[in-house]
């Protein structure tokens, strides 16, 4: 080590570059990174790279057209997206979900969670050396997505969630298959924290790492399991409940160390907070019937077999599919507690069929500038440690 | 839920009567616009009044609104997590003048400023590191400004012959379909095809 003050000319600090194809980037994340021996002095992310100028092309496109642009962000988890864009419309057109709409809505927004955290838990595992977790992790999503190709024909790209409610209802069978799963996945997630909770190596990489205390991550723009994880009760199902979180039960876990560790922590519990949800969106559509989009034709398209009988519900398609509804001047800020922390949709409207501006609030985005931040002082091997429990996906921080 | 938007607002204003120059509250949502000098003072109370607290920067963004005079609205996202409540400010700049830069208070500001710089060309002063965040490297023009094409300006594709990356003026074998959806029944504001044909027949 130099003594202050004194730089030798022949020692300097070493720069390098982490991607954009390294496989610990989750992405096409390039970092360039100063480093003085194994510490990181800096760290520089260059983001862009996945670029495709969604807001741009969201002001071509009428409000429905726009619905698909939000399974492409975090493509991970592709309902909750959708979810915050259809809130902001509905609330500047003052429409209500019905009930059935809004559990259904529930259900595919936790079954978008357990998606989300699985990839980000295991993948954030093989980062740090753990095979097996992946593997086994992966079948566990192949089912959850199968039960969005069930609803909406599509593994990902779903555009299920549509202003005033859903596409279409689900089969009986199919509520029937996703409440059997939730009774068999905590024993699936008994054996995955098997693998991880107590492991050596993994708390080795893990404890004391990426420590970042609660008025800093507020400051920085955190959310979700960001801020939870250093020790805020704070989410907006419970905090500004939207749909009908609040009739359902479920537990908000919260860290106390401020590290990676406690925020895996936190993803596992949540992941069976989440199953315990679509347990009871699942018993309560059994039960309960009745529309699942609202019923007010000027928004929400009819349906087809109607289309071949009424004349007005064919005027009414033939509108909705070429003009598109018309949303009222004004703005609306809706944000849902989406897997990585708070998705947020601004919607700037001026009265036409195509929404004026409509800036997309990325929750990997704020989480990610802060890694120079967060890094700072660490080795060079806890780099991708602290990305993978940043939970980025690039789709949404590039957008 | 309103009234106590309301308050809050009357309470911001009151505070600062010449940052503030309006409070709207409108969806459950309240606004608050200010002048662009002012906005770090607004930005700073809102953090640090003991009845405000929001602590919790969420966004910055721009809107494009070329008509204007002054072009752009900045709009910033607050939350507070004690009060539970939202804000949003809203400033107004143009292509040449500067906002102060919020990094200061917020340090979450920071890419979020270079975003809205990368995509309007709105200036932040004392920015640290102002430059282009999401757009390619070496990137020309404002892509979210309305008058720069969806379509963009350049293409890039791999020359062969050159071995290499090259950029060449965007060729469309189509031109962009963009279509008037708007109902003609609300009276457009130019001829519809065929109606030019529609004069009325003279009376005799």
């Amino acid at each position: 080590m130099n003594a202050p003050g004194k730089i030798d000319p022949k020692v300097r600090n070493f720069q390098i570059n982490f991607g954009p194809q390294h496989p610990a980037a989750h992405g096409v994340l390039r970092l360039i990174l100063e480093l003085d021996g194994e510490i990181v002095e800096r760290v520089d992310p260059h983001i862009g790279l996945l670029h495709r100028g969604t807001e741009k092309l969201i002001e071509a496109k009428t409000y429905l057209q726009a619905v698909p642009y939000f399974d492409r962000l975090d493509y991970v988890a592709p309902m909750n997206q959708e979810h915050a864009f259809c809130l902001a419309i509905e609330r500047l057109l003052g429409v209500t979900v019905p009930k059935r709409g809004q559990l259904i809505r529930v259900l595919y927004s936790e079954i978008g969670r357990i998606l989300s955290h699985m990839l980000n838990v295991t993948t954030q595992a093989l980062d740090v050396g753990a095979l097996t977790p992946p593997l086994w992790g992966f079948e566990e999503r192949e089912k959850l997505m199968m039960f969005y190709e069930r609803a909406s024909g599509s593994r990902m790209h779903a555009a299920y969630f549509r202003p005033g409610g859903v596409h279409q209802d689900l089969p009986r069978q199919l509520v029937e298959d996703i409440l059997a799963w939730t009774k068999t996945f905590p024993a699936f997630m008994d054996d995955l924290e098997g693998l991880l909770t107590d492991n050596r190596i993994f708390k080795q990489r893990n404890v004391d790492i990426g420590i970042v205390s609660l008025e800093d991550a507020w400051a920085w723009g955190f959310s979700g399991v960001m801020v939870r994880g250093s020790g805020a009760a704070w989410d907006l199902r419970k905090a500004q409940p939207y749909e009908c979180y609040d009739e359902l039960e479920f537990d908000i876990p919260i860290g106390k160390n401020c590290d990676n560790y406690d925020r895996y922590c936190i993803r596992m519990e949540e992941m069976r907070q989440s199953a315990q949800i679509m347990r009871q969106c699942c018993e309560r559509l059994l039960k309960e019937a009745g529309p699942v989009s609202a019923v007010d034709n000027k928004i929400v398209p009819p349906k087809r077999g109607e289309m071949k009988r009424s004349m007005e519900a064919l005027i009414h398609h033939f509108k909705l599919y070429t003009e598109g509804f018309h949303v009222p001047a004004g703005e609306a800020y809706a944000a849902v507690e989406a897997p990585k922390g708070e998705f947020g949709v601004y919607v700037v409207a001026d009265g036409t069929n195509k929404p004026y501006r409509c800036k997309i609030r990325a929750p990997g985005f704020a989480h990610l500038q802060a890694m120079d931040f967060l890094c700072r002082g660490y080795m060079l091997a806890d780099i991708s440690a602290i990305l993978g429990s940043l939970d980025i996906v690039f789709g949404e921080v590039d957008r | 839920m309103d009234e106590t938007l309301k308050e809050l607002g009357a309470h911001v204003k009151e505070a600062l009567p010449d940052a503030v120059e309006e409070v709207l509250v409108a969806y459950g949502e309240l606004t608050l616009v200010a002048s662009a000098a002012e906005v770090i003072k607004v930005l700073r109370f809102l953090r640090d009044d003991p009845s405000c607290r929001f602590v919790s920067f969420i966004d910055i963004c721009g809107v494009d609104w070329p008509q204007r005079e002054k072009r752009f609205d900045v709009v910033y996202h607050l939350l507070s997590p004690t009060l539970n409540a939202r804000i949003r400010i809203r400033v107004e700049t143009d292509e040449t003048t500067p906002v102060a830069s919020a990094t200061a208070v917020f340090p979450g500001a920071f890419w979020f400023e270079r975003e809205a710089f990368d995509m309007y060309g709105i200036l932040f002063s004392g920015h640290p590191e102002l430059r282009r965040i999401l757009t390619d490297y070496g990137f020309d023009g404002y892509p979210l400004r309305k008058d720069f094409p969806t379509t963009g300006l350049v293409e890039v594709r791999y020359d062969d012959e050159r071995k290499r990356v090259v950029y060449e003026p965007v060729k469309l074998a189509q031109e962009f379909r963009s279509f008037d959806f708007l109902s003609p029944w609300e009276g457009p504001d130019y001829v519809l095809p065929g109606d030019e044909k529609a004069t009325p027949p003279k009376a005799g």
